[in-house]
């Protein structure tokens, strides 16, 4: 599969690729290598993951970080409840010994958490690895060994080889610096907001309902929006919802009603100093020269 | 789009040209490995190496690993593969080991330029990594402008290394070793109690492994905002070799410098020797000398690089005199957005030491507010007495 053909399957799954980002999503598989996305929230950096799942027809698996994500919560535990029980009961029925020890440290008794279940599926799956930069730096670590070896090592069972090798998608959205270590054994990527060509393809592969018009309005609106000294800048998916907004409320162009404009911003603004900034004038402002 | 680069017949072929191409790239600061070339040869491998758009695509997912890097990209691309149709002598660099020392080699690089782009066939007598090192230092020598004046006839080793001792010394005052939580550790001075009863499961409920935890050392992150417009260019000798000592003593620290624009010199500075590490300060500090625009530079800086680099344990040190040539107003804002950050401003002004000092000028009086911290500091000694204060914070 070259990467045309790729973009053009993305496409099909509602996913407006770019072309750097097809070309290191195509090399990403044909490599083998895991793939870094950095870039503001709300470019597309984790529908990328769930898009790809659906054009290979495999399972996402998501892991999604947090700060204090560990080990146990990332790569394995064993089921120590259903361990308890199971002792209790070959207590009871007078067996004992290492029967019982083999069987309670058997994969049986393994919960598998995200990186294990994901080298141990049949079909090589999509691994979402969502705002790695929110982990500790220890954490880092751990991913380091699985991503270069694709194994994992539990000391009662033995190591556990990848049966096939997920397609690793890692995403950050840049609060914390990145290890270079991990940097290095990743491809890059850095993802900005789309240019008015693709986000219109964008906008008519998820709302294909709305109107040529009302659609270059819309993302005409949203693009001079995100020149505006804001302090979120509204992303892909704030100018769907502006969309759907706009269709529910049946309006056919912009500037025809600054009120009922200016109530559907709530879609766009997140914060309450962007609202104060965005008065109806300069909403009015905006929507007249995206007309 | 600029012509494709020709080679000399003898080159040895497209793998030494990717060789080359990787060598180039690590001249420029990008760090590059052995298994990075291997892997740019496989992914050129997996596209249509024949189109350059693709070529350019693939190695950029290949050789980059952050968004200046990525953006950086496409001029070191062009300026190997797309040098106007240019002839270019030699691909396979030699260890540039020769020649790292050379603080001079940027002086080297019009020479070599000039070579290359008249005849094809002029004798080639430097080596190969002074090829190669003149061809990374061209994109700064074309940028040359009459306002720039070498930092390296500023400062002295001697300084540096002394401000490195003062950083070293700053840096240990700001460690903060105060954290309220705890965190599980193989030796802490508790007992971790969630995780010895989530571990006691696997026992049956019998706590036999006692986990710790204890309250880590937290390091205070030191970011340094230098400007060297024309009215702070009595000290910016000082600064600049504090700058210069600061990353060396801190791994962790992050050094800019802005007069009419912002420039981040954290990369540049980072370089094993110290006067190249200058040198090639000065010539990213193009314009230096030259008028101030505090605030938007400082808007400028709270927007992009804060976004990334500054959280809660950051210190922003401004070293600057507060003569800006733009509406105070912006100060206050970028400062006021910048605080929202959960850092500590420290201004460092050197004005502020002289006797009858008051902060009227108008950015100075508009930043006051937003301030941590206010001190003056004209010398090393003044900067290493900040110790005190700093560790106050």
């Amino acid at each position: 599969m070259t990467w045309t053909d790729l973009k053009t399957a993305l496409a099909v799954e509602g996913y407006v690729a770019s072309d750097d980002l097809a070309v290191a999503l195509q090399l990403a598989l044909s490599l083998c290598r895991p793939l870094l996305l950095e870039g503001a929230a709300g470019v597309g950096k984790t529908e990328i993951a769930r898009t790809l799942s659906a054009v290979m027809d495999t399972r996402l698996i998501r892991l999604q970080c947090y700060e204090g994500l560990d080990a146990a919560q990332a790569i394995y535990e064993w089921n120590y409840q259903r361990q308890l029980l199971t002792i209790r009961a070959a207590s009871e029925a007078g067996e004992t010994g290492k029967a019982v020890e083999d069987r309670i440290f058997s994969s049986d008794f393994l919960l598998e958490r995200p990186l294990l279940a994901a080298i141990t599926q049949e079909t090589p799956p999509v691994l979402l690895i969502d705002e790695i930069d929110r982990a500790d730096e220890e954490f880092e670590a751990y991913l380091l060994e699985v991503l270069s070896d694709y194994q994992v090592s539990i000391p009662e069972l033995g190591t556990i080889t990848a049966t096939s090798r997920p397609v690793v998608i890692l995403t950050s959205n840049g609060t914390r610096d990145l290890s270079d270590a991990l940097r290095r054994r990743c491809l890059y990527t850095y993802v900005e907001y789309p240019d008015r060509e693709t986000e219109l393809a964008i906008l008519k592969a998820r709302c294909p309902d709305v109107e040529a018009r009302l659609g270059e309005q819309i993302v005409g609106f949203v693009q001079k929006l995100r020149q505006e000294e804001l302090e979120k800048t509204p992303g892909v998916a704030e100018m769907l919802d502006f969309a759907s907004a706009l269709m529910g409320l049946g309006i056919a162009d912009l500037t025809d009603n600054l009120a009922i404009l200016q109530s559907t911003l709530t879609t766009l603004l997140k914060t309450q100093s962007d609202q104060a900034q965005i008065t109806p004038e300069v909403a009015g402002r905006i929507a007249g020269k995206a007309a | 789009m600029s012509r494709v680069t020709k080679f000399a017949g003898r080159d040895p072929g497209p793998a030494a040209r990717v060789a080359g191409f990787i060598a180039h790239l690590r001249d420029n600061g990008l760090r590059l490995g052995v298994a990075e070339a291997d892997l740019a040869m496989t992914a050129l491998a997996e596209v249509d190496a024949m189109r350059p758009d693709d070529s350019r695509r693939a190695l950029r997912a290949v050789c980059t690993g952050c968004k200046e890097e990525y953006e950086r990209f496409d001029d070191l691309f062009d300026s190997y593969w797309m040098d106007m149709g240019r002839v270019r002598q030699k691909v396979v660099p030699t260890p540039s080991s020769t020649v790292s020392d050379d603080v001079h080699s940027s002086r080297d690089a019009k020479g070599e330029d000039a070579g290359a782009s008249g005849t094809s066939t002029a004798p080639d007598d430097t080596g190969g990594a002074a090829d190669s090192d003149g061809t990374g230092k061209l994109i700064a020598t074309e940028q040359r402008n009459l306002n720039r004046r070498d930092l390296r006839d500023l400062i002295r080793p001697e300084e540096i290394t002394e401000a490195e001792g003062v950083a070293r010394r700053l840096g240990a005052a700001l460690r903060d070793t105060r954290s309220r939580r705890r965190i599980a550790a193989r030796k802490g001075d508790r007992l971790h109690f969630r995780k010895i009863i989530r571990h006691s499961l696997a026992s049956g409920g019998e706590p036999l492994n006692l986990l710790r935890k204890r309250r880590p050392d937290r390091t205070r992150k030191i970011v340094a905002l230098c400007d060297v417009s024309g009215s702070m260019s009595v000290y910016a000798q000082i600064f600049l070799a504090f700058l210069a000592g600061l990353m060396r003593a801190d791994t962790a620290a992050d050094a800019y410098l802005f007069h009419t624009r912002l420039v981040r010199i954290t990369e540049a500075l980072r370089d094993k020797d110290a006067m190249r590490a200058i040198g090639r300060m000065s010539l990213m500090a193009d314009g230096c000398g030259g008028g101030s625009k505090i605030g938007p530079s400082l808007m400028r800086f709270a927007d992009t690089y804060a976004k990334r680099f500054v959280d809660g344990r950051s210190v922003v040190l401004i070293l600057s005199d507060g003569y800006d040539t733009e509406a105070p107003d912006i100060i206050a804002a970028a400062l006021k957005k910048l605080r929202k950050r959960g850092c500590k401003v420290v201004w460092l002004n050197p004005l502020k030491g002289w006797a009858d000092y008051a902060p009227v000028a108008e950015g100075m009086a508009a930043a006051l507010p937003y301030l941590d911290a206010f001190k003056a500091a004209n010398t090393l000694g003044d900067l290493a007495a900040l110790e005190q204060e700093l560790a106050r914070l």
